[in-house]
């Protein structure tokens, strides 16, 4: 990745997360926190990794994104909108009354939306269908899903890594945000999944930890390495931050399922605006 | 011919897959029970044995299906409609998959296995949900077309069937169609509406009637959702008395759904014939359903008394 490339992709993701701020304020729900650890990692994908094209957005030989933990739904709508998937105005309208943008990811009436997720742990098991297939027909696509790593509590999150392991879904790559909190509390304080690359490991998965989810190049290691494994589904465990972005909201619990009043949405645009200005110098 | 409706999905199934390429048929560690095996040996690339893990199976079902795939993915009523439920409402129903969940060994008659596999309770949970078409075939020409007719719609099918053996009832020329109730006989004191296994016991129900000078109209309503509302219309209103036969709970099966169109269309007395409100138990099958009332003697004595509050 160059210079060039990199300032993109940071200008980018901090485009993305102000239409994460401006949207859940103006829902005055959803979950900012959760979309913020995410958004560079979806920057990346979306902007730099993934062969996919806004204008053809159901080519059957594009790579998939599932967002498994599917409250991100923020983050993932900011970056279509920006992708150029759908006009960026729809972003303001999230979880209203007749809004395209609903609360959890609709498959059918978003464009760029892969599948519909919001029950944790189903996406995953989408995602391998979507891997297996790719696998029976020969084609080259790849598939993205992101869990939280709350959501690694879900059982069903072990019986697809099951599936994905015994059926060798090379062409898988499972992203964990590993942001370490949960709504109750921290996962240590909840009912801790770890360790999470040890059980993915079991499962037959090659283990890459990522240990800066907001650092690209990083990122870009991280997934450059998956694509060398032929053999067995990839889990990046990537290290984040919750509210990434954002510098109240960062490492807060409070701030996974709650929209900022006024004030801290005014706050947090010009600390993003500020920082944009500055990328741009 | 005498075979479970189970036998005609595996069958079915192993026919069409000569037809589709992408037709793709799932199963949780049953297939020699729910006889997906027929289509394993059949085309066993397109097979895939999720393990004994239902909800990541109808998830996996889901993903497969926003390829463009047309998936059948099999276990137990109980496990595939009771323990995978929310993967059917959230991941197949909510965005209108193309997946088709082959649920055997529903009903009491599942026999020996007892309690915790007679699911009495599916046709409830499917048919409280958007989009889900719920189809109940009664014997093997009829489970034959429903799984062409199923792999044919674009959209989730529940596809009901049985563990033990059903006669046939119905002729080679017979023709299937989705949402369609079948007249089976005619008749001016009584209609009998019966879904799945039950409807060849109601026909002999209405037989031993006829000796006692009743006059029973029989129909037969494979497709629970969406429901043939004009044949339950017409048949209220011309015989009166309704008596619904199922092997499901009579809370939320097909007595629900035929006590939703009386009410709403032309209220009729009804007398619903299934399992009541309780847990099955194990034991041979026929012995079962001659227990539980669900022979043609048992019905026949239901319709009897029934007829006394006319």
């Amino acid at each position: 990745m160059n210079e060039k490339e990199l300032k993109f992709l940071t200008a980018t993701a901090d485009k993305i997360r102000l239409g994460i701020v401006k949207s859940t304020y103006a829902a005055k729900s959803g979950h900012p926190g959760g979309s913020l650890s995410i958004t560079d990692v979806l920057a990346y994908l979306y902007f730099y990794k993934m062969n996919i094209d806004p204008n053809n957005a159901s080519d059957e030989n594009r790579d998939r994104f599932v967002l498994s933990k599917g409250h991100a739904a923020p983050g993932l709508y900011s970056t279509l909108a920006n992708r150029g998937y759908f006009d960026i105005s729809e972003l303001e309208k999230l979880r209203k009354v007749d809004a395209m943008l609903q609360g959890h990811p609709d498959m059918k009436g978003t464009p760029g939306v892969d599948m519909s997720t919001g029950s944790l742990g189903q996406g995953v098991s989408a995602a391998c269908g979507m891997a297996y297939f790719g696998k029976a027909f020969n084609k080259d696509y790849k598939v993205y899903t992101i869990l939280g790593d709350g959501e690694c509590e879900e059982g069903q999150v072990w019986e697809a890594a099951m599936f994905a392991g015994q059926k060798k879904l090379s062409n898988l790559r499972v992203i964990v945000d590993h942001n370490g909190m949960q709504i109750d509390g921290t996962l240590a304080e909840v009912n801790s999944p770890e360790p999470l690359d040890e059980k993915f490991a079991a499962f037959g998965f090659n283990v890459i930890k990522l240990d800066d989810a907001h650092d690209f190049n990083k990122i870009d290691a991280a997934f450059t390495a998956a694509d060398e494994e032929t053999n067995r589904p990839t889990a990046i465990i990537m290290e984040s931050i919750k509210g990434k972005g954002v510098s109240f909201m960062e490492n807060q619990v409070s701030w996974h399922g709650k929209a900022p009043n006024e004030e801290q949405c005014a706050i947090a645009v010009k600390e993003i605006e500020d920082r944009l200005a500055k990328e741009a110098e | 011919m005498k075979r479970a409706t189970r036998e005609s999905y595996g069958a079915a199934l192993a026919e069409l897959s000569k037809e589709n390429d992408k037709l793709f048929v799932l199963d949780a560690d049953l297939a020699e029970a729910t006889k997906t095996i027929t289509f394993k040996k059949a085309c066993p690339e397109r097979f895939i044995d999720c393990g004994i893990a239902e909800g990541n199976m109808i998830g996996v079902a889901a993903g497969l299906a926003t390829c463009g795939a047309t998936v059948f993915a099999s276990s137990f009523a109980m496990f595939a409609a009771g323990r995978a439920f929310e993967q059917i409402r959230n991941s197949v129903c909510y965005p209108k998959l193309n997946v088709k969940i082959g649920a055997t060994h529903a009903g009491i008659s599942v026999g020996e296995d007892g309690a915790t596999h007679q699911c009495l309770e599916d046709i409830a949970l499917m048919r409280s949900i958007p989009n889900m078409v719920i189809v109940n075939p009664c014997d093997d020409i009829e489970a034959m077309q429903a799984v062409k007719a199923a792999a044919e719609y674009k959209g989730p099918v529940y596809l009901r069937f049985g563990r033990l053996a059903v006669e046939d009832l119905n002729n080679e020329d017979y023709e299937f169609t989705i949402g369609k109730g079948v007249l089976l006989r005619d008749g001016t004191d009584v209609t009998i509406i019966a879904t799945g296994l039950p409807v060849g016991r109601s026909l002999k129900a209405a037989e031993l009637l006829e000796k006692e000078g009743i006059s029973a109209r029989v129909v037969n309503i494979h497709t629970i959702k969406p429901i043939d509302r004009e044949i339950i219309i017409e048949s209220a209103k011309k015989t009166g008395l309704i008596v619904t036969v199922e092997e499901h709970n009579i809370i939320g099966g097909l007595g629900s759904a035929v006590s939703e169109v009386l009410s709403e269309e032309v209220p009729t007395k009804l007398c619903r014939v299934g399992i009541n409100d309780t847990f099955g138990y194990s034991g041979p099958a026929e012995e079962l359903l001659t227990r539980f009332g669900l022979d043609a003697e048992g019905i026949k004595t239901k319709i009897i008394n029934a007829l006394k509050t006319k």
